[in-house]
């Protein structure tokens, strides 16, 4: 039997025997990968509602019609409640936050809009666990609010416009000149409002469904994924199994590079060099073994990610391919030179983790590296497992085609061929 | 008989510490040579110098005419190492253990198959071929790491303290198989500091001590170092002739300490009746008697002047 298949395939057979480290390096990053794509947004990435509450205290037409336009917005789930009740919810984690709208909001709002010094306080308490929820919150109100305030202060039956009028007409201070003005606009826009309206007394937003002016935000938006092909739907999953794969992958490499220590430990790697062998036949079996679990170990995760997960290789099958086997040998360059630079297994095994779990980190494996500081990002890539991530982001989600996965192949090929020459020298051959 | 190993002036030191200074020897077909010496003497580096584990610092080893400068596989092919250390893979069966090991010398499929049930065999494991070592006992585990060096068919075998922490049966197995190599033909080099091994199976002996032999040769050459070979040790009641005793044939010193007479002898069966008569002539009498023979413990504390255990 040829002497370089026996080392392999030992290292293959020592290794699926080994249930422990199978189910980890398999079961574990589909685990943890399922939990952070479901947490990401899932399959048909529909962002949860956010749960608030609100307390109307000043009962008014104007903060009824504030309740009902956010009640009716899809990114909320809006319940009322008293302030008191509103605030023990988010304070509890329950509700990420809650709005109060003041006694005398109706009154005061309209008046606000045009300059009014006494401007009504919205309290907005939120759970500053969820503080990223704060600006997405206050977002929606504002807009919930100006929508409603607006309409109301230029509808012609509204108290705002009229108020106004009283106000200019009675200021001695004005003069005559701006105060025929303003007067004037007054009535033209309540001219122009009362003919748009169908019927006295019914709302504006009837008004605006028979077509009539009405105020609202001034724009709209048309939200589209941002993805290569028209058919390629972002799926959260494609990412967390991607970085997932990586960490538990590299994870095993850490292994056999213990086991290679563990061998030394033991004797066997005595055994080993007084066998008529080559060094690169030694080293190289060890290369072939580790690269070709990483390989089985990436399909089988990839496999189950596709067939429960929905995860699809949207771009080049060959370039994901390309990108899975480049990661494989990185895989076995990266344990073949932690056991060269190994003392003692124990020791090794914590240090070799650490080192791991920063090159995912760094990767972006937990969480998407744009959330990284500018400076992090430009470090990250330097950082093999980031080209390993994007590279599979590149193949699967975001369905590019085998272009994208040059650079990546090419970068992880680099530094698997830079791992193994410093293992080579470092590697201690003689007991 | 036929040298198949010999090792010339090897030298071996880490930094300033040397752990062989000069260490010569050779091994014949068919013989046990026996390389004694306490922990720490350089038998494991030896080892390691003579299969190409270690690079010697100076020195050269030849295998059947072949030396690993000049061809390092057939070198290698021709030994087969026995490691200190239980070298196996705890959870591939005996039976893998042994053809992966043989699949590392380029055995064709069906000549290894055949030799690593025979290597089986003869270490009495053939019955737990599909059996994990994980499984085994000590004494088990060592007969299987034997067989893991046999299985190539090695001209010479490298035995590092191979009975390490074996109980005595276990031990007495493996010496019958190592005995049954011998007769096969194989030279064997026998490491231990147990005297008791080196004495039992060694055909010459080789005792090093810091890297260095102090003592080569066949058991009774190494004792003749000896002033005597053999006691006899006699508890009397009042005080012997010494000087009578001093002068019958073969008695090479006389002792008498607290009522205890020790008599050296070059050989017990040809001196001690004479040795009783002169006693009992001297009219003292005797309360107990008994009889020693010279070990190589006492031939390492007279080259050393330390115990072999120290």
């Amino acid at each position: 039997m040829n002497a370089f298949n026996a080392l392999v395939r030992k290292d293959l057979v020592l290794y699926f025997s080994n249930r422990r480290s199978v189910i980890m390096s398999i079961l574990a990053p589909i685990l943890i990968a399922a939990f952070f794509g479901s947490l990401f947004g899932g399959g048909d990435n529909k962002a949860a509602n956010i749960p608030v509450a609100i307390t109307d205290l000043d009962h008014s037409e104007l903060s009824g019609k504030v309740i009902a336009s956010m009640r009716a917005d899809t990114a909320l789930t809006l319940s009322e409640a008293s302030e008191a009740d509103a605030l023990v919810q988010v304070k509890a984690g329950k509700l990420r936050a809650s709005v109060t709208l003041p006694a005398g909001f109706g009154a005061k709002a309209g008046n606000a809009l045009f300059g009014g010094k006494d401007k009504p306080e919205i309290v907005l308490n939120y759970d500053p666990s969820q503080s990223m929820v704060l600006p997405l919150v206050r977002g929606l109100l504002a807009q919930h609010v100006m929508q409603t305030v607006s309409q109301s202060a230029f509808s012609g039956s509204g108290s705002v416009m009229k108020g106004m009028r009283e106000q200019v007409l009675k200021n001695p201070q004005m003069p005559a000149g701006q105060r025929d003005e303003l007067v004037t606009m007054f009535d033209t826009i309540a001219k122009v409002q009362e003919r748009s309206t169908p019927a006295s007394g019914a709302a504006s937003a009837a008004s605006a469904a028979a077509g009539g002016p009405t105020f609202s935000v001034p724009f709209t938006t048309r939200e589209v994924e941002a993805s290569s092909k028209p058919e390629t739907h972002y799926n959260s999953y494609a990412h967390a199994f991607a970085g997932m794969g990586v960490q538990f992958i590299l994870l095993m490499g850490v292994d056999m590079a213990v086991g290679l220590l563990l061998m030394r430990r033991l004797g066997l790697w005595k055994r080993l060099r007084a066998a008529p062998l080559s060094r690169s036949k030694l080293l190289g079996s060890r290369i072939a073994s580790t690269a070709l679990i990483a390989l089985i170990v990436f399909a089988v995760i990839y496999a189950v990610a596709m067939a429960i997960f929905k995860v699809r290789i949207d771009g080049s099958v060959i370039g994901f391919v390309a990108v899975l086997v480049a990661f494989a040998l990185l895989t076995a360059s990266f344990g073949l030179l932690i056991a060269a630079l190994g003392k003692t297994p124990e020791a090794t095994r914590g240090l070799a983790i650490l080192a791991t779990l920063l090159l995912v980190m760094l990767g972006g494996a937990w969480v998407p590296s744009f959330i990284f500081p500018a400076w992090l990002q430009k470090i990250s890539l330097f950082v093999p497992t980031r080209w390993a991530i994007d590279g599979l982001d590149a193949m699967t989600w975001r369905g590019l085609p085998m272009e994208a996965a040059v650079m990546p192949v090419v970068v992880l090929l680099g530094f698997s061929a830079v791992f193994t020459a410093l293992a080579i020298v470092r590697f201690q051959w003689e007991e | 008989m036929n040298e198949v190993l010999q090792a010339r002036g090897l030298r071996k030191a880490y930094g300033e510490r040397t752990a062989v200074a000069d260490v010569s020897l050779s091994a014949h077909a068919g013989e046990v040579l026996g390389l004694l010496g306490p922990n720490g003497a350089g038998k494991s580096t030896t080892v390691g110098m003579i299969a190409g584990l270690t690079n010697a610092d100076a020195g050269s080893v030849t295998v059947g005419g072949t030396t690993l400068a000049a061809d390092e596989f057939g070198f290698k092919r021709r030994i087969g190492l026995v490691p200190q250390d239980l070298a196996l893979f705890e959870d591939l069966p005996a039976l893998a253990n042994i053809e992966l090991f043989g699949a590392l010398y380029n055995l064709p499929k069906a000549t290894l198959k055949k030799r690593a049930m025979e290597v089986l065999a003869m270490v009495g494991l053939a019955d737990r071929a599909r059996d994990k070592p994980a499984t085994f006992s000590g004494g088990m585990k060592r007969r299987l790491n034997i067989a893991c060096a046999l299985v190539h068919d090695p001209d010479v075998l490298l035995l590092d303290e191979p009975t390490a922490g074996v109980d005595p049966q276990s031990r007495n197995a493996i010496f019958d198989n190592l005995e049954a190599l011998k007769r096969a033909g194989k030279a064997l080099v026998y490491t231990t500091h147990y005297m008791e091994e080196a004495e039992r199976l060694a055909d010459r002996i080789v005792i090093i001590d810091h890297g260095k032999v102090v003592a080569s040769g066949t058991l009774p050459e190494l004792l003749r170092v000896l002033p005597a070979a053999q006691t006899l040790a006699i508890d009397i009641d009042g005080t012997p002739d010494l000087a009578a005793l001093q002068r019958i044939a073969g008695v090479k010193q006389v002792q008498f300490d607290s009522g205890t007479l020790s008599v050296g002898l070059d050989d017990l069966t040809r001196s001690a009746s004479a040795v009783l008569q002169a006693v009992s002539a001297s009219g003292v009498s005797v309360r107990h008697l008994s009889s020693g023979r010279a070990n190589l413990e006492d031939v390492f504390l007279a080259l050393t002047g330390r115990q072999l255990r120290d």
